[in-house]
């Protein structure tokens, strides 16, 4: 059932793109699925892996990488922190299951990101447990990179700033 | 040994899901002569028993049925108020059913956002921070569990003092997530494994269902069925849990 997955994805990045012609709408168009995706999905894992709450930007990534990519997809991206605020953390895939039958991107699709879904399943999630984060692409083999590269930024938190004045 | 009730809180306080397993109906019906021993009231929209207990009629059940005709709140079946009825000595002898009355619909929904307004203090009054709120509530007759999931989009605010000029007064922001009330017997185990258990068959029937929108009332046949299913599960396992 993994195949159809990925095909199942592959058809529906192929279908976008025909839908539409520049390849950030499609980006935005995956990333919003994916965060429709995300934001029902974290309780799945949460329900089904029964972690503790995390405590840290830290725990937080390596629960996505070691924990929830290998629910979901099979694979355990390794972690890396690239900030020294850390707050930045790269997931760093050497296999990733969604472009198993995609060689490359074709020529006028060059700055498509392919699964981009993924990043907004990350966001979703991320959000629906109180913790603000972008999510992108940073290296990405399709591209022509040595791997593919998800980078999460947590972003301080909006509300503390609205409390400060009394 | 029994499960009673399950009620699904969504994160803004408001009742998505409720459902009635097992209610114990203690009803009694007795014929009595003029003048009936019980003092009655009327207590919101019933007539409740003040006074008077006896053979299994308790201090606070309502008039469910005269002559076997349901009441209507405080009105008889033929539009009668039940107090002037059952003081017409003409009108025995009468047959009436008391009983426990059933919670209405509304007045389930109020139940539990005032709960989850409880919830949210309870957290808030812990002297240690990262309180899991009320998690048990026990009663003589049956105990109530409760168990927050970490997601939620809004956030709770709570201003625990008035702002002092020039101070920041402490404020404490609660995530507030779904909420799992079980009510079952006090001598019910395993339901923390239940709770768990109506979690995943959330996440799966209900968030999984395309058609579901978050935060609404939970109407997926599927949801049911396993939920049923589950707390038929937890029953039989009994008093020592699942599993032994």
């Amino acid at each position: 059932s993994r195949e159809l997955l990925v095909l199942t994805y592959g058809a529906l990045v192929a279908q976008l793109c025909k839908d539409y012609e520049k390849d950030e709408d499609v980006n935005t168009c995956l990333d919003r699925m994916g965060y429709d995706i995300g934001i029902r999905l974290i309780d799945d894992f949460l329900a089904h892996s029964a972690v503790k709450k995390c405590c840290s930007y830290s725990e937080t990534a390596d629960m996505i990488a070691q924990v929830a990519f290998k629910m979901y997809l099979g694979v355990t991206p390794s972690v890396s922190c690239s900030s020294a605020a850390g707050n930045e953390f790269s997931l760093i895939l050497d296999k990733n299951p969604l472009v198993d039958f995609v060689e490359e991107l074709p020529a006028e699709r060059a700055s498509l990101c392919y699964c981009n879904l993924l990043c907004g399943v990350i966001r979703g999630a991320l959000e629906m447990v109180h913790l603000a984060a972008e999510v992108t692409f940073l290296q990405d083999r399709l591209k022509g990179d040595a791997v593919t590269e998800i980078g999460i930024t947590f972003l301080r938190k909006a509300e503390d700033r609205k409390h400060k004045r009394n | 040994m029994a499960i009673f009730s399950v009620y699904v809180v969504n994160k803004a306080g408001g009742l998505i899901y409720q459902l009635d397993h097992y209610a114990p109906r203690a009803d009694t019906e007795k014929t009595f002569s003029f003048p009936l021993d019980l003092v009655l009231r009327p207590h919101d929209e019933r007539v409740v028993v003040a006074f008077g207990q006896r053979d299994g009629i308790r201090v606070g059940h309502a008039v469910l049925a005269i002559n076997g005709a349901e009441v209507n709140g405080r009105l008889t079946a033929d539009g009668k108020d039940v107090l002037e009825f059952l003081g017409n000595p003409a009108n025995y002898p009468v047959s009436i059913r008391f009983g426990r009355h059933r919670l209405s619909s509304n007045e389930k929904l109020m139940l539990a956002s005032m709960f989850h307004s409880l919830f949210a203090i309870g957290s808030q009054l812990s002297p240690e921070i990262g309180s899991s709120g009320i998690e048990m509530l026990e009663t003589d007759t049956f105990k109530l569990h409760c168990f927050q999931t970490l997601t939620g989009t809004g956030r709770l605010r709570a201003r625990l003092c008035g702002g002092c000029h020039g101070a920041r007064p402490p404020h404490a922001s609660v995530a507030a997530g779904i909420k799992f009330v079980v009510l079952a017997d006090p001598r019910q185990a395993g339901i923390d494994a239940l709770l768990r258990k109506i979690y995943e068959i959330y996440s799966d029937f209900a968030l999984k269902n395309p058609f579901y929108s978050l935060e609404m009332p939970i109407r997926c046949e599927l949801f049911d069925q396993n939920l049923k299913l589950a707390l038929e599960v937890a029953e039989k396992a009994g008093p020592f849990g699942p599993g032994s």
